[in-house]
């Protein structure tokens, strides 16, 4: 069909057109395009002009959250200047990794436009399940880890099979998952109610290994920045081939730029202060987690239906796409990264417990990818928003450790900063809509 | 009439559909060959995009049959329609508001390389099509949601010819389109005839009927309501069926005789 497109009849497109088209070269490609909007001028400013387009049509995206992690910074080095210290740091970057990788599994679910209420509880259960069969039965280190994230996936399954087949709505699926895994949590962890991590095991290495080698930071900071630039340099390359509009080299080198000072400061305090400890392995995994999860999410077909479903389920369905299946899949992700966090949330508590995953658990990874920028509406937000919201709400917790707060006025704190990033969701969203763009 | 093949590409026989209390379609019966547009005419609620729906697989049919080629089908999802060979534009365009251009034109059927997305070849190829179309869009990679309402009518019609289809369903494809884009809606109709392909349109304006199609097909109130030959017919009559005023086969046959003995007399 395409060639049909491409080729048509030019003595009949022009009888049709009349004579206001006549006058002007309708026939080049070029006047296809409105000349009214969106044409960007080349380098700087016309980055910024269109930035400033963006902010003002409610696009926010990650902007609020990125000036929030500065303020955040700054409010409380000024007040301690512990908190930019390394072990502060390391911290952060240790127990951000657990709870993150729950909150990616989250923003799938929220891209879809549902809710999955249960994922700390599932992460119970994959706790469990490791401790009980490695620790209680033997069963082999890596097998235990392997069948409890298999376990967190097939209630991923299981709670999208009630939402897509049988119709129930995810938020009481998750809602009934909730109660009914913690309860087989804590009915699996038996009358003691707690096993501890055995010394040497995969688990405890998960947030207590460093690869304290120098070189490990810096080198992945350099591999990350050298492999972004490279796909970005590409990337133009193709489009210009293609004779596509392509990203201008300045703003390829600003991005870099900017990458590159992040990752290696980053790099720099794990390595560099007086007691730093090298990259934990925590960030490693929480960051190939991230970049698996941002290229299925954006460059995949299932990532496409993934929005297509979130955006407009009965447009997707008619588009050909298995919408049951695409909403298991994600409710699957879900459970099966619900699972894996819960082993880093083991390993950071020293074992298993009844109560592991609950309490403020499941808050802070629904909270992390909202504040992070994903919409709660559905079918818009980014796979990065679950590392920075963890980042925001982690940050909170550190530096009011550091001032001492009580966990109390942490939760008040953590609760109004969860407000405010809905809040912006909702006016950016209704700023869309009156530009036209939601 | 002439038709370019003897067995239809798509048949429809004797099809019913129900929701809840409406009886949307009762016992409708419609022939598409290969090369040919058949317009489908109606007054509002009477079943036109009920039955365009039953053919893309958004509703399945209650009772009856749907013929492929001559050989009898079962349609029980949207995917088995593509699968047949059949792209619909349907009136509520059915796009995804949050995505672009692009990802809407090849949703369903995304151009790959390896398992990845091959972005630059679909939007080289939307650019293409958006131009056959003459239709004017800020650009290819804003959300469909930024769009004007002919905007996002060209684009749900671009959609249909991404894939190969055979048989091409537009539910009122110019209703939102200004004069040129209508006049490039209309070319594209007649070239997807002449390629060989067949095409229902459903419209309520006669002239754009008259302009293209080959025969018209009625439906009223759900049932059908003849089926006429557009160069032997006149859009009198068309209209007289639609509104009910010839309701049986007797009145019908009258007001064609009486234009045939006009005709004569001139
Ligand atoms: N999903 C649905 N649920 C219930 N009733 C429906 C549904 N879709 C259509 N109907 C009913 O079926 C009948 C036919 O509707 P349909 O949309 O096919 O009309 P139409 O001929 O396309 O009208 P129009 O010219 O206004 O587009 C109407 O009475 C309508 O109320
Ligand atoms: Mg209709």
């Amino acid at each position: 069909m395409s060639d049909l497109a491409k080729t048509p009849e030019p003595t009949k497109a022009r009888a049709a057109s009349g004579s206001a088209v006549d006058a002007e070269p309708s026939a080049a490609p070029a006047a296809a395009v409105d000349p009214r909007l969106l044409v960007r001028e080349q380098g700087f400013a016309g980055y910024w002009t269109e930035f400033i387009r963006k902010v003002r049509g409610g696009e926010l995206g990650s902007l609020p959250v990125v000036i929030g992690l500065i303020v955040i910074g700054l409010v409380f080095q000024l007040q301690n200047d512990k908190f930019l210290s390394a072990s502060s740091l390391a911290n952060i970057a240790v127990f951000t990794s657990g709870v993150g990788i729950m909150s990616v599994g989250i923003v799938f679910v929220l891209l879809l436009g549902e809710i999955d209420l249960s994922v700390g509880s599932v992460a119970g259960v994959g706790a469990a399940v490791w401790a009980v069969l490695s620790v209680n039965h033997g069963w082999g280190d890596w097998l235990s880890v392997f069948v409890a994230i298999a376990c967190g996936t097939v209630i991923g399954v299981l709670h999208g099979f009630f939402f897509a087949k049988i119709g129930v709505p995810a938020f009481v699926v998750t809602l009934a998952g909730f109660l009914g895994w913690s309860g087989l949590q804590i009915w699996m962890m038996g009358k003691e109610g707690s096993i501890n991590t055995p010394t040497g095991s995969v688990v405890e290495d998960l947030t207590t290994h460093f690869f304290a080698d120098k070189a490990a930071a810096y080198g992945l900071a350099l591999v990350a920045v050298l492999a972004y630039a490279g796909s970005q340099l590409l990337d133009a390359r193709r489009r210009k081939t293609a004779a596509l509009p392509s990203r201008p080299l300045s703003e390829i080198l600003l991005r870099t730029g900017v990458l590159a000072v992040l990752a290696l400061v980053v790099a720099y305090f794990l390595n560099e202060p007086k007691g730093a400890r090298g990259l934990p392995l925590a960030l490693v995994l929480f960051l190939a987690v991230l970049v698996i999860a941002d290229f299925v999410a954006r460059r995949t077909t299932f990532g496409r239906q993934v929005f297509a479903v979130g955006g407009n389920a009965e447009a997707a369905r008619r588009a050909g796409i298995n919408v049951d299946r695409v909403r298991i899949t994600v409710f699957a992700i879900s459970g099966m990264l619900a699972a894996f966090g819960g082993l880093f949330i083991a390993s950071l508590s020293g074992g298993a417990t009844k109560s592991l995953g609950s309490g403020n658990t499941l808050m802070i990874v629904i909270a992390a990818a909202v504040i992070g920028g994903t919409s709660l509406f559905g079918g818009r937000g980014k796979i990065w928003s679950a590392m920075l919201g963890m980042l925001v709400i982690q940050s909170i917790q550190q530096g009011l450790n550091l001032e001492g707060m009580a966990s109390e006025i942490q939760y008040m704190i953590t609760g109004a900063v969860l407000l405010a990033a809905v809040v912006i969701d909702s006016v950016s969203r209704r700023t869309q809509k009156s530009a036209g763009r939601a | 009439m002439i038709h370019v093949s003897a067995t239809p590409v798509l048949a429809l026989r004797g099809v019913s559909k129900r929701f809840g209390a409406v009886q949307a379609l009762t016992d409708v019966d419609l022939e598409i060959h290969t090369g040919e547009v058949v317009a489908l005419v109606g007054d509002n609620g009477a079943g036109k995009s009920t039955l365009v729906k039953t053919i893309s697989g958004v509703h399945p049919i209650d009772d009856g049959a749907i013929e492929w080629e001559g050989t009898k089908v079962a349609i029980g999802r949207p995917h088995d329609a593509q699968n047949l060979g059949v792209a619909t534009v349907y009136q509520d365009l059915a796009l995804c508001d949050n995505l672009d251009v692009v990802a809407n034109l090849f949703l369903g059927s995304e151009l790959k390389s390896a398992a990845v997305l091959d972005e630059i070849k679909m939007e080289k190829r939307a650019r293409e099509l958006l131009d056959t179309l003459s239709i004017r869009i800020p650009s290819v990679r804003i959300p469909v949601a930024a769009l004007s309402g002919g905007q996002r009518q060209v684009v749900a019609i671009a959609r249909a010819l991404v894939g190969d289809p055979k048989v091409v369903i537009l539910d009122e494809p110019t209703a939102a389109l200004g004069v040129e884009q209508t006049a490039q809606v209309l070319d594209l109709v007649e070239r997807l005839r002449e390629r060989g392909h067949g095409v229902i349109l459903i419209s309520h304006n006669m002239a754009d009927v008259q302009a293209v199609a080959d025969r018209v097909a009625v439906l009223r109130l759900g049932r059908n309501n003849g089926v006429f030959d557009v160069a032997q017919t006149s859009p009198e009559e068309v209209i007289a069926a639609i509104t009910g005023a010839t309701d049986n086969a007797v009145t019908r046959r009258r007001a064609r005789t009486a234009t045939a003995l006009k005709e004569d007399a001139k």
